[in-house]
């Protein structure tokens, strides 16, 4: 390992990265524009479940209940009715996500201690407004309930249901998005640039220049690997400052735990970029390979979809899938502040990712053909 | 006593699947020498020199360049040659300073001993304005002297120049072979292919290859008296009538 070259390549890949007419821009364009739009329009956030209420109780609390789910900012209540049938039929024409049925005597009961149940029917037609919707009300139920009994001077026996959502209490997607979306910056950002530098070297013919002479093969890909932790130190950066200004996020956890996870990860993405790029004659192929591995990882490491919800042997898979590991650290950290010791399993296995892809990069780079 | 030898190989082979590129090339450059290695379009000549050169494995055959075994020592072989390549291959984006820092500091050069040199290169080619231009930004005639340039600046043993002068106009490609003449005269030895007959007259020896293997190996005065010829025009087309390969 000579240092004096490795520090020469390097100078050589930063003017070259400074110099081109879009690089630049793209490292911290992309970000930018990612953060700033996706979180709104790419949103699972149910809003505006529309709730029709069968009051057959007809009391202080019940009208009480129907006011609160109304105000709530998820739910609103779109009718009272007398019956159940009649609700129903706003179901079936479309007009209400979900019927809440307060039973008869439902004050009475509570007051004298005992365990009335609430009914509640949800549309499933669209499963997650539905599911969302049923457990909304549920929450607005049990608020008000609580509140009633606390005024009355009642033990807060009855209040059995009721679902806290911890960390991210409204289950609002927007936290779960932005710490992801950071991930798929990452992914794209610190997979395809080394690639695509590597084989457009190929492709002018500049490779070869390096391959006739004396040039460590670990100094060479040493150098088309280190500037793009700094890319990805950056990136990471702006994606923070975005959420932070933008959306008001902030990590739960330490910045540092994230810094580290996002270079073990870059690496991983720009050694797998390398080895693509040595495999690769043109560009267009190793363009091709690079999605090839971009959409497992994106859809298969839990990004978009819980692995939790996959079947057996996909989650095994997963196992394989680095961004898998740096998914569960960026949310852990942002959203619960989990420390390096409650993820010391996620780092660990990043690193050996990051240090095989690394050894393979400078494997898989022959000066000899 | 007879010159040192630089480069001597036998029987170098490079078979892609069933086509022989090259075909048991057995050959010696002695130190000091401007060898021209001729032969038409697809003879060749490119692969016999990467092989040369550590940039491709041989099929068969052995060989040493610069005291370096071609089979093992490749990466030797690489600290003591430098190469010019047929496609230019210098960084466009990077200015012609940094493209000359950059290869001098890969071949272990002293930054005092890079300043000196490139200086002086810079003045004998009267480039000094152009010492912070990027390379791309440069006339072609330029810039295959400035390849020469880093090809030669660490001062190698040997230097491979694969059709250098192609598709530069007459008045570089003379001042092209002064640079080579001049390389020469400092004890440099000259590996270079080309198309153009008349440089063909500049080496001190050349060999023709036609289908992968050599056909002749003379100075070009001898190949003239051998082939009873006028002009290496002459003894090419001789030599290369039977080639089935090339245009």
């Amino acid at each position: 390992m000579n240092a004096k070259i490795l520090k020469i390549l390097l100078k050589k890949e930063v003017s070259l990265i400074k110099r081109n007419p879009i690089i630049p821009r793209l490292i911290v364009g992309m970000p930018v524009l990612v953060m700033l739009i996706i979180p709104l329009v790419a949103t699972l956030d149910v809003k505006n479940v529309e709730v029709v209420v069968v009051d057959n109780d007809r009391t202080e609390l019940s009208r009480r209940m129907v006011a609160d789910m109304d105000a709530s900012e998820y739910l609103s209540v779109t009718g009272c009715y007398f019956s159940y049938d009649e609700a129903f039929r706003q179901v079936e024409e479309g007009e209400a996500d979900a019927i809440v049925t307060i039973p008869k005597d439902y004050q009475k009961d509570l007051t004298n201690g005992e365990k009335p149940e609430l009914d509640l029917k949800a549309n499933g037609v669209n499963a997650t407004k539905g599911t969302l919707g049923a457990q909304y009300a549920t929450m607005s139920v049990a608020n008000t309930v609580a509140r009633w009994q606390a005024e009355q001077g009642v033990s807060l026996s009855a209040r059995e249901f009721g679902t806290v959502n911890l960390y991210n209490p409204t289950l609002d997607f927007r936290n779960y998005m932005i710490p992801a979306l950071m991930v798929v910056l990452l992914i794209i950002i610190c997979g395809f640039l080394p690639t695509l530098n590597l084989v457009s070297e190929k492709e002018s013919g500049t490779i070869e220049a390096m391959n006739v002479t004396p040039v460590g093969r670990l100094e060479f890909v040493l150098s088309k690997l280190i500037p793009y932790w700094a890319v990805g130190i950056l990136v990471v950066t702006v994606g923070m400052l975005i959420g932070w200004l933008v959306y008001g996020l902030v990590p739960e956890g330490n910045i540092a735990n994230i810094y580290l996870a996002a270079i073990l990860f870059s690496l991983v993405m720009s050694g797998l970029g390398v080895f693509i790029a040595n495999r690769s004659a043109t560009i267009l192929q190793s363009i091709f390979m690079m999605f090839a591995f971009i959409i497992v990882f994106q859809l298969m490491s839990g990004l978009f979809t819980p692995i939790a919800s996959m079947p057996r042997w996909a989650q095994c898979i997963t196992y394989a899938i680095p961004p898998r590991y740096f998914i569960e650290i960026m949310r852990s950290v942002y959203l619960k502040g989990a420390t390096m010791t409650d993820l010391w399993v996620q780092y660990a296995t990043l690193s050996v990712f990051a240090l095989l892809f690394s050894l393979v990069a400078a494997m898989t780079y022959r000066k000899r053909a | 006593m007879a010159k040192e030898i630089v480069i001597s190989v036998k029987d170098l082979t490079k078979k892609f699947g069933s086509f022989t590129a090259v075909d048991h090339l057995t050959l010696q450059v002695r130190r000091g020498e401007i060898f021209g290695f001729l032969g038409a379009n697809g003879a060749g000549k490119t692969t016999a020199m990467r092989m040369l050169c550590g940039l491709s494995f041989p099929t068969s055959g052995s060989g040493t360049v610069a005291g370096y075994d071609i089979l093992r020592q490749a990466e030797e072989i690489k600290r003591h040659i430098g190469y010019m390549s047929q496609k230019f291959s210098l960084y466009e984006n990077l200015t012609v300073w940094e493209n000359l820092n950059l290869f001098a500091t890969i071949y272990g050069m002293s930054a005092k001993s890079i300043r000196e040199k490139t200086d002086a290169a810079f003045k004998t080619l009267g480039m000094e304005n152009m010492r912070n231009v990027p390379v791309k930004e440069i006339p072609l005639g330029w810039k295959q002297k400035l390849a020469f340039t880093a090809a030669t600046l660490h001062s190698p043993d040997v230097v491979f120049l694969d059709e250098p002068t192609g598709g530069v106009d007459p008045s570089t490609r003379r001042k092209f072979w002064e640079m080579i003449y001049r390389a020469s005269s400092e004890g440099m030895t000259v590996f270079v292919t080309t198309h153009y007959l008349d440089e063909a007259e500049y080496c001190n020896r050349i060999s023709i290859m036609v289908d992968g293997r050599i056909k002749a190996l003379d100075s070009p005065e001898g190949l003239k008296r051998q082939y009873l010829a006028g002009t290496m025009d002459e003894v090419f087309r001789i030599v290369a009538k039977d080639a089935k390969r090339g245009d």
